[in-house]
């Protein structure tokens, strides 16, 4: 599939794309969003980048391999549950920090912001594994 | 008690574990040495048990316990007293010889590392067994000495008979391992405690027990099985595919005797009652006789020496069945006198075997004593006394187990009768390979020293162990006897007795069993004969069992999974329907829906397009046009969920019908051209199931709003989501952090799906004309 305009209007719509997913993931804890649909939404970004152009192209622009990506994601949420293991408490209990960010402001940041980091990258990963495959086939 | 010092049960035994990982990886960067630095574990294990013998022989066990799990009352605990000494010393022991064996067995093998890995993790596994003090804790160990063993037996894992004899060890034993839990659980049960020793205690309140019977009969089943019994002893003559250092390993000391020990350990507790001699007498009478008479025409090294071994474990249940003290005490000596000599013969055939450029019939070997003096030697020793001539401990071992077969005249024969035949077997592989002539074209050498060190040490103590008889006699025999009867008992080991009847019926046997050895030939002539029966024994009921199996697996993937996507659909949704139905019909029905919410135009509007893009899906002309129909009705979905206030779902839903379609839009690619070609039949079936199953959904999804719960549980979520959580979108909480690891759960099930999904992909079988 080569169109023209597929490819412009993804080139300028990618990055937006990429950004809106990170921007589901990191506003999750408070409003609708999360890492399962910021996932999502970031392997479609490639999905479609992918259909654009191909699949050599929207690989190399990922840079890892995405089963990379989603062992790592299940890695990261598996780690998220261990600073509660270690202090005594059930596996995967939520702990927190506050990170001073000057001028009388904290950020709050806390395991299960984590997980849903691992949650993000293994959808990510997975839905890219098999659009990748499927395209690949060709 | 320092604390340190407390866990040394527990250091030792991972050690043991531990080194049998770091095996590989030794072998990898120090091959000359691997042998030598793994012994270092069973050496700590051994001498630390050399040194508890004072104190266990003054009655007094050394017991540590770890609480594992506290709120199910789990724990580790470990106990050593006469019986597990008795055995743990042997495991070890012979264990260190064998890993030096090991050393010159696979030397220069390239997986000589896999092995040592192996055969290090069943030692630590059967360590496991005999040191355990929790019934949980000794089956887990006893599986593994299966599951070991099932890796050992099938280390030539590119041999088919290797594969089966393995599988067929693991299935049985397994199985057999089963039963064991199953009456495990009972007897914890009745006694009110997991903790072996307290269990033993409780002996006569388990005697009274309703559950009595079943708990002997489960426990019997078990330890058979393990320690091949009639009549499911086939599994050990098949086993001797594994290599050699395993053979003499497993089927000399150790993972065969897990049963024995099981038994001894539990005849305080289970023995003593009519049932309990009855069965184990008569199926250790029946093995220890089938076994021997079946060796008696085997030509194959190491069958002739594992059938002697089944006869033996025959012989050891037997003397348990009978339960008194003195054959208790015969029993404990026995164990030993036949680790000795049986680990001795097995490490010489499999050394015999090496050196002779793989000669593994009896037959065909003779006149090796110019070219292997010294395993001539170490063979004669060990022959000698496991014929139980004087003055070998196996003459020992015997004449106390005559002596408390006094009052049973039958058990008497029976003994002569299989004592003669381990005269045979004695003599067959102690003496026959190396005398007479050497046959042509037959080349040997002596074994090389790391195999001849553990023949030589066991070889020998098989004549000194009997000098010392009365000593060892009172330091080890005596703590184990006194442990499995559970109250003192006092053994006193001569080598020579004087002049009695048992020394005749002694003498007589010995002089049937070299009669029978000058005529072996008639028996190994007559068991080619008779072999079409062995076909018709429990191994081929084995068989039938395993290939009928098999056949209902074929027969029900073949109809269940055919590989057609539709079937598959068709099955899942059909017996989806058919149990809510079930489960509907068994809660009584529904009888409500007063809480139905008026339907809004939107919702109608709404629904009845999802409809009319449910009829497109199914009447389309074209893949595309499904395609977007199904979209239609995944983006009214999402729709629906924006309205009744649900922003996550519908979110997701969104970005999943996208996903959707480009996926699909890349499968069109490989997919055949589309066109209507089931049959009208199909299709009715087809539309039934669909009706069926939406009408199953809608009453479901009605019956949901009657059941009202006490207190829902969204209200905990919403009201700890801020506070507790830290979070204001209680979905997202509930996932990240409620659920989290449900979600972990299933983004883990997600990964095995993209790696499957993956290698379906990749691994395809090429199309025809397809060249790349």
């Amino acid at each position: 599939m080569t169109s023209i305009i597929l490819r412009t209007a993804t080139q300028y719509m990618f990055p937006p794309l990429i950004l809106f997913s990170i921007y589901l993931l990191l506003r999750g804890h408070h409003y609708p969003g999360g890492g399962f649909v910021g996932g999502l939404m970031g392997g479609a970004a490639f999905a479609l980048y992918s259909l654009a152009f191909d699949v050599a192209t929207a690989r190399k622009l990922l840079r890892f391999d995405p089963r990379d990506i989603t062992a790592a994601g299940l890695g990261i949420s598996l780690l998220s549950g261990l600073p509660a293991l270690l202090s005594g408490k059930a596996f995967l209990t939520g702990t927190w920090w506050q990170i001073p960010l000057g001028g009388g402001r904290y950020f709050d940041l806390g395991t299960p912001f984590v997980f849903d980091v691992g949650v993000y990258l293994v959808v990510l990963g997975v839905l890219l594994t098999f659009v990748f495959a499927l395209g690949e086939e060709k | 008690m320092a604390e340190w010092w407390v866990l040394i049960v527990l250091a030792l035994l991972s050690t043991c574990f531990i080194a049998a990982l770091l095996a590989p990886l030794i072998h990898r960067y120090c091959p000359k040495y691997t042998g030598a630095l793994l012994l270092a574990a069973p050496l700590a294990m051994f001498v630390w048990l050399l040194k508890q013998i004072p104190e266990i022989m003054h009655g007094h066990p050394v017991e540590q316990t770890f609480l594992w799990v506290e709120k199910l009352g789990l724990e580790l605990s470990f106990r050593l007293d006469g019986l597990s000494l008795l055995f743990a010393l042997l495991i070890s022991g012979i264990g260190m010889l064998i890993l030096l064996y090991t050393q010159g067995y696979f030397k220069g093998h390239a997986q000589q590392g896999r092995f040592l890995m192996y055969i290090t993790a069943f030692m630590a596994s059967m360590l496991g067994v005999v040191l355990a003090d929790n019934l949980l804790l000794i089956f887990i160990f006893w599986e593994l000495t299966s599951f070991t063993s099932y890796l050992l037996i099938g280390f030539n894992h590119e041999s088919e008979a290797a594969r089966k004899a393995a599988l067929q060890a693991m299935l049985v034993t397994v199985l057999g391992g089963l039963f064991l839990l199953a009456g495990l659980i009972l007897m914890a049960g009745a006694a009110g405690t997991w903790r072996l020793s307290e269990v033993i205690q409780c002996g006569p309140e388990l005697l009274a027990h309703e559950h009595y019977r079943p708990i002997l009969i489960l426990v019997c089943i078990g330890a058979f099985t393990k320690s091949a019994q009639f009549p499911f002893h086939f599994w050990l003559p098949n086993a001797m595919q594994a290599p050699t250092p395993a053979s003499a390993y497993l089927h000399s000391s150790t993972m065969v005797k897990a049963g024995v020990y099981l038994l001894a350990r539990l005849s305080p507790a289970l023995g003593g009652t009519e049932e309990w001699t009855l069965i184990l007498t008569t199926i250790g009478t029946v093995t220890f006789l089938v076994g021997a008479i079946m060796a008696l025409g085997q030509h194959v090294l190491k069958r002739l020496l594992a059938y002697t071994t089944v006869s033996a474990l025959g012989a050891m249940i037997m003397l348990l069945g009978v339960g008194t003290d003195y054959t208790i005490k015969a029993m404990a000596a026995f164990v030993l006198a036949h680790a000795f000599y049986k680990a001795t013969l097995f490490m010489l055939a499999g050394g015999i075997t090496h050196e002779t450029g793989g000669e593994t019939s009896i037959d065909k070997l003779g006149g090796l004593r110019k070219a292997m003096p010294v395993s001539f030697a170490c063979a004669l020793l060990a022959g000698l006394s496991m014929g139980g001539f004087f003055p070998f401990f196996g003459f020992v071992a015997k004449e106390i187990w005559l002596h408390a077969l006094g009052h049973y005249p039958l058990l008497i024969i029976a003994t002569v009768i299989g004592g003669a035949a381990y005269v045979l077997v004695g003599l067959s592989t102690g003496l026959k390979p190396f005398m007479g002539k050497m046959p042509d074209g037959l080349h040997a050498h002596e074994i090389p020293l790391a195999m001849r060190v553990g023949p030589m040490v066991l070889g020998i103590g098989c004549l000194v162990l009997s000098f010392v008889c009365g000593k060892v006699g009172h330091a080890i025999v005596e703590p184990a006897a006194s442990a499995i009867a559970w109250k003192e008992l006092h053994v006193h080991l001569h080598l020579w007795a004087g002049f009695n009847k048992y020394l005749l019926i002694s003498v007589v046997t010995m002089l049937i069993g070299v009669f029978l050895f000058c005529i072996r030939s008639v028996f190994v002539r007559l068991a080619g004969r008779l072999s079409v029966l062995v076909k018709l024994g429990p191994d081929a009921v084995y068989n039938a069992l395993l290939n009928a199996i098999l056949g209902f697996a074929g027969w029900q993937t073949r109809s269940l999974q055919n590989g057609s996507l539709r079937h598959y659909i068709r099955i899942s949704v059909i017996t989806t329907t058919l149990l809510v139905i079930v489960a509907f019909i068994r809660a009584g029905g529904f009888e409500t829906f007063d809480e139905v919410s008026p339907l809004s135009i939107r919702i109608t509007a709404i629904g009845i397009l999802m409809m009319f893009a449910a009829y497109g899906t199914v009447h389309s002309e074209s893949r595309l046009r499904a395609i977007l129909c199904m979209g239609v009705v995944g983006f009214s979905m999402a729709l629906l969920f924006t309205f009744f206030g649900a922003p996550d779902l519908a979110m997701t839903q969104l970005v999943i019908e996208t996903l959707t379609v480009i996926l699909m839009a890349l499968a069109f690619y490989h997919l055949p051209t589309f066109h209507h070609n089931s049959p009208k039949k199909t299709r009715a079936i087809d539309l039934g199931v669909a009706v069926g199953f939406g009408i199953m959904i809608t009453v479901l999804v009605l019956a949901a709003l009657a059941v009202q719960a006490p207190t829902p549980v969204s209200d905990f979520y919403l009201e700890q989501s801020y506070k507790g959580a830290h979070g204001r979108n209680v979905v997202n909480v509930i996932l990240v952090d409620f659920r989290a690891l449900d979600t972990l759960g299933e983004i883990t099930v997600l990964t095995i799906a993209a790696v499957g999904g993956a290698a379906l992909l990749k691994l395809r079988p090429k199309r025809k004309g397809d060249k790349s």
